[in-house]
């Protein structure tokens, strides 16, 4: 992919110098965005990086003029295009809003009126700016929803919100903020809540309009590998300040902040697991907007931080052409020092027997939901459909190791961690513990059992009890299930709150008064307080910021090391799950596809299936060239699953007829590695690639 | 679409028929009884006996109730026992007048409750929504007795300007009868226009937040565009379905307001009955009121479903 010359000398089209935005609180003001200066020239785009916090969302509605009521401007000037933007009125600046500046925001399903048919979305954009009359409108909504690449657009023009799909939606915002060929380009974490392989498609297309567009484009995200694959050049916030600034290359080649490399080493890397590298953290929080420390704002969680850090503020300087950075010792990062980057580490893998026989045995598990089906003929009642959720899944997990599955959200994932757990009686199958066979529901299963088999849940404000301390949180299961002792009950609740590297002071607090990753810490905690055989996490770290996922993936992996404990990890994140798992299984609509050894399922041969999601996982290094395999539409309702192979509809590699028709076979490439595709093992090793191709 | 009405309509019937059986039930439960009121308090117990076998009354009670809803369903609702006159034109007279006092009423209060809702929204926790918020529930708190004679203290015994009693004539039509529906409506919606505004609100605040709102704004769209075409269509569904739904508790559950201004409508016709025990006038006045609770809730579900692409469309 080529990018466009960036060209920064003339005139930029948006100019950002000095900008302090403040929230108003009753003791006075939070300054969240201080003195951020930033500009970004015709046909160039900007990616502002940064955790939750951080305070990018604040500048970009800053640059809009558009803050909560509580927001304000204190200071600096935003220059569009040689127009200071505020010495606009409000209603100055709504000639601004759409027609200058166009904005595209996170959650595609909610930016979308749902009473409104989407085509009319667009078309009052071009009514209002564009002056065109009514019929002329709507064809230039058809037209710009053809430039987004929709498919059948004239009839989802007149369809709402509810009827379309998170991607479709999101070319459908795409559409409406091109339709002005806006002088700036604003996307506030555009792809987040997508599936990785819509993202991955949504980001092409960006890309794609980004050159034949040519407008300058602010693109907020926390996701490195995503400022990676569609950015000139990155800014670098944190707590409300720019970091590090330059051209991407540099950035992610030579970082000259220690924050900027702490983030990069956060992200665990495709290409490495657990027994490779342990992950770099950052430790301790983003400060609190009303506690800022005096010198530089990431000091007190720099590694490398000295006196003069705690008490001088670094200056944002230019130390390279167009590179700068707030560091008083950037010059000492030119070669990272080791406090800074992931470890390399060589952990002698234990390999288990072959003959051993697993700890945990799903063995054709199903499930089906009834659905009350919507499309019904006149009068017929309620004909119910099936939904096949998890249909036919043998898995295995082995004493100590880590099972990941993965597989695009509503493929069955979590319905499958749910039967495992009884929290859902499976329709058909087998569950065994350690060879004895589980009650399908948990309510029915013995204490001992219960014991043994753990859950962490994705959301921890939904799955700690708020009313509960985190020492009544943790020392439950021990009352209920170990049957420790009131007395010892303090003394081990503190023992497992070190062991998640939780200070003792935590034990009277109550959830709200912790952050994120500190809940999950405490779901881990009451999770290992039985000593459980087996844990099922789903989706434990999704929520959370980069540094905090990467300190509790650690985390799991150090608890495994010394309790010896069995995960069954659950995600749609690839790199996290590689990361993590010894053992892969990947799922589509309700069935596996690939099983194998995490180093074997991110080695061709691939299922095609496996080899989209690979493909689609963005890469924090602009160097790397992934192959593009992208996945068409969305995943197939599990009410009308395709007939054959399941992945026949969406599949790139479809060879024929077969396809359609006959359930493909397991192949075996090894001894710990089957894939289930009519492709011959060998042509599929021929036509694949390794995910990264040219990195290194 | 249509089967989502239709189920709507479906468990609307169960529940009519199952608060017949309570009416029914009730009406038997009630102290006195029917022959006792018709023929006095010394008449024998001989002649006691006859009338109650002339009225049916020592048939076992299911046959008397399937009796009773055969008559229901034909449309012969039988006569008042204490005043003779038969039910089926003195109920739907009365139903009349009741929904010409429920159709100002809410043309009254429906507009001014959502125009002021949507004020306090957009002037949210300022002077305005505070004054708005203070005001409307302060009428909600007050009793329609007092209201009412406020009203009439101040509009009609020192102003002089509209009629203290409402008692129309018979058969009067609407503009008729407009001077004397007034100060009722001015009454009942006084005690509506609380709930209205409110729920228009705290939608309308809801909706304000939702992130299409936002899209709306910054796509440029002129501040009252975004407000009629991307607020208030979402924000009015709520309110749409409490108006529908209390279009029933307009028209026969107005018995204060009736009574204050002796309306001749359908509540107090209930009230009058229930005084004298007459037990077919109880029963069709409390059925047909059911039924329209019945299809108010329906018309509100329709409402809904029709405003709501998610509902129209599935």
């Amino acid at each position: 992919m080529d990018r466009p010359n960036p060209n920064n000398s003339d005139t930029p089209v948006l100019e950002i110098s000095n900008l302090n935005i403040s929230y108003a609180i009753e003791t006075g003001y939070l300054d969240a965005v201080r003195n951020v200066s930033l500009r970004i020239g015709q046909g160039e785009s900007y990616g502002l990086v940064g955790e939750s916090g951080s305070g990018k969302t604040t500048l970009a509605r800053g640059v809009v003029r558009y803050l909560p009521s509580n927001g304000h401007i204190r200071g600096g000037r935003i220059v569009l295009n040689g127009t200071n933007l505020f010495d606009l009125s409000e209603a100055e600046m709504r000639h601004v809003w759409g027609a200058k500046i166009g904005m595209v925001h996170q959650s595609p399903s909610t930016s979308v009126n749902p009473a409104i048919v989407v085509g009319e979305q667009i078309a009052e954009v071009a009514r209002m700016h564009l002056g065109m009359p009514k019929a002329e409108a709507w064809r230039k909504a058809l037209e710009m929803l053809i430039q987004v690449g929709m498919p059948d657009p004239e009839a989802v023009a007149k369809r709402y919100a509810h009827q379309l799909s998170g991607g479709m939606l999101q070319r459908v915002l795409i559409a409406t903020t091109l339709t002005t060929n806006p002088q700036l380009l604003i996307m506030d974490e555009p792809t987040t809540d997508l599936d990785v392989t819509t993202e991955a498609v949504i980001l092409d297309l960006i890309q794609e309009l980004m050159r034949q567009y040519h407008s300058a484009v602010l693109y907020i995200t926390h996701n490195l590998g995503v400022v990676a694959r569609i950015c000139d050049r990155v800014g670098v916030m944190y707590a409300g300040e720019l970091m590090e600034e330059g051209p991407i290359r540099e950035v992610f080649k030579q970082a000259l902040h220690p924050y900027t490399l702490g983030l990069l080493g956060c992200v665990p890397r495709i290409d490495a697991g657990k027994h490779e590298i342990e992950l770099h953290t950052i430790p301790g929080y983003i400060p609190r907007l009303d506690e800022l420390p005096e010198g530089c704002v990431f000091a007190p969680r720099c590694a490398v931080a000295e006196e003069k850090c705690r008490r001088e503020r670094p200056p944002l300087i230019e130390v390279a052409p167009g590179h700068l950075t707030a560091c008083w010792k950037w010059a000492d990062l030119q070669r990272p020092p080791s406090a800074l980057v992931s470890q390399r580490q060589a952990i002698p893998r234990v390999v288990a027997p072959d003959e051993e026989a697993p700890l945990l045995e799903a063995t054709d598990v199903k499930k089906y939901f009834r659905a009350f089906g919507r499309e019904i003929p006149f009068l017929s009642g309620r004909r119910t459909s099936v939904v096949r959720a998890v249909d036919d899944i043998s898995i295995g997990v082995r004493k100590g190791f880590t099972l990941g599955i993965v597989g695009e959200s509503g493929c069955g994932k979590t319905t499958l961690a749910r039967c495992i757990c009884g929290l859902e009686e499976p329709t058909a199958g087998e569950i065994r513990l350690e060879g004895q066979k589980l009650s399908p529901m948990v309510t029915k299963r013995p204490r001992s059992m219960l014991k043994n088999l753990q859950m962490v849940f994705q959301n921890p404000d939904a799955s700690l009890n708020p009313q509960h301390t985190v020492a009544g949180i943790v020392g439950r299961p021990l009352l209920l299930l170990s049957g420790v002792r009131k007395g010892e009950i303090v003394e081990r609740v503190i023992e497992l709150l070190r062991s998640v590297h939780l200070p003792e002071s935590y034990l009277n607090r109550l959830p709200h008064e912790l952050s994120g990753g500190e809940k999950q810490r405490v779901a881990i905690a009451r999770a290992f307080a039985v000593d459980p055989m087996l844990m099922v996490c789903d989706e434990p770290i999704s929520s959370l910021d980069v540094s905090v996922q990467a300190s509790l993936m650690n985390l799991l992996v150090e608890l495994q090391r010394s309790k010896g404990a069995a995960y069954l990890f659950i995600s749609h994140d690839l790199a996290a799950v590689r990361y993590i798992s010894d053992w892969i299984a990947v799922v589509y609509l309700g069935r596996l596809w690939e099983v194998g050894s995490a180093k074997d399922v991110f080695a061709p041969p691939y299922h095609p299936y496996t080899e989209a999601l690979l493909s689609a996982i963005p890469i924090p290094d602009p160097d790397v060239r992934q192959e593009r395999i992208r996945l068409k539409g969305s995943v197939p309702s599990a009410v009308n699953i395709p007939t054959g192979c399941r992945f026949h509809t969406r599949c790139p590699r479809k060879i024929g007829p077969i396809c359609e028709t006959e359930e493909p076979p397991w192949q075996y490439s090894g001894p710990n590695h089957r894939i289930r595709c009519h492709i011959p093992l060998d042509t599929l090793s021929e036509l694949q690639k390794t995910v990264l191709e040219s990195s290194k | 679409m249509l089967q989502y009405i239709l189920r709507r309509l479906g468990f609307i019937l169960l529940t009519v028929l199952l608060a017949s059986i309570i009416i029914f039930a009730a009406t038997q439960l009630l102290p006195g009884d029917v022959a006792q009121m018709i023929l006095g308090r010394w008449a024998t117990e001989e002649a006691l006996a006859n009338l109650r076998d002339e009225l049916g009354l020592n048939r076992p009670i299911y046959i008397q109730y399937l009796d009773w809803m055969r008559g229901v369903i034909s449309g012969n609702w039988g006569k008042s026992v204490t005043t003779g006159v038969w039910i089926q034109p003195l109920v739907m007279q009365r139903l009349r007048n009741s929904a010409m006092l429920a159709g100002l009423s809410l043309v009254f209060y429906v507009p001014l409750g959502v125009f002021l809702g949507v004020i306090a929204a957009l002037k949210r926790d300022q002077l305005g929504d505070e004054l708005i918020s203070a005001v409307s529930m302060a009428f909600v708190g007050l009793p329609e007795f007092v209201t009412g004679l406020l009203l009439i203290a101040f509009f009609a015994l020192a102003l002089d300007l509209l009629p203290a009693n409402s008692s129309i004539e018979p058969g009067a039509d609407f503009l008729e009868a407009l001077p004397q529906l007034i100060l009722p409506a001015i009454t009942v919606s006084l005690t509506s226009l609380g709930y209205i505004s409110r729920m228009t609100r705290s939608s309308t605040i809801d909706v304000l937040k939702t992130d299409y709102v936002r899209a709306a704004d910054l796509k440029g769209l002129p501040r009252a565009q975004v407000l009629v075409k991307h607020v208030l269509r979402n924000a009015l569904l709520p309110t749409v379905t409490v108006v529908a739904m209390g279009i029933g508790w307009l028209i026969g559950g107005l018995i204060v307001t009736e009574s204050v201004f002796g309306y001749p409508g359908l509540g107090r016709l209930l009230v009058f009955g229930i005084q004298r025990h007459d037990m077919p006038l109880i029963q069709a006045s409390s059925m047909l009121i059911v039924a329209i609770y019945g299809v108010s809730n329906l018309l509100a579900d329709v409402l809904y479903a029709v405003l709501n692409p998610r509902i129209r469309l599935g």
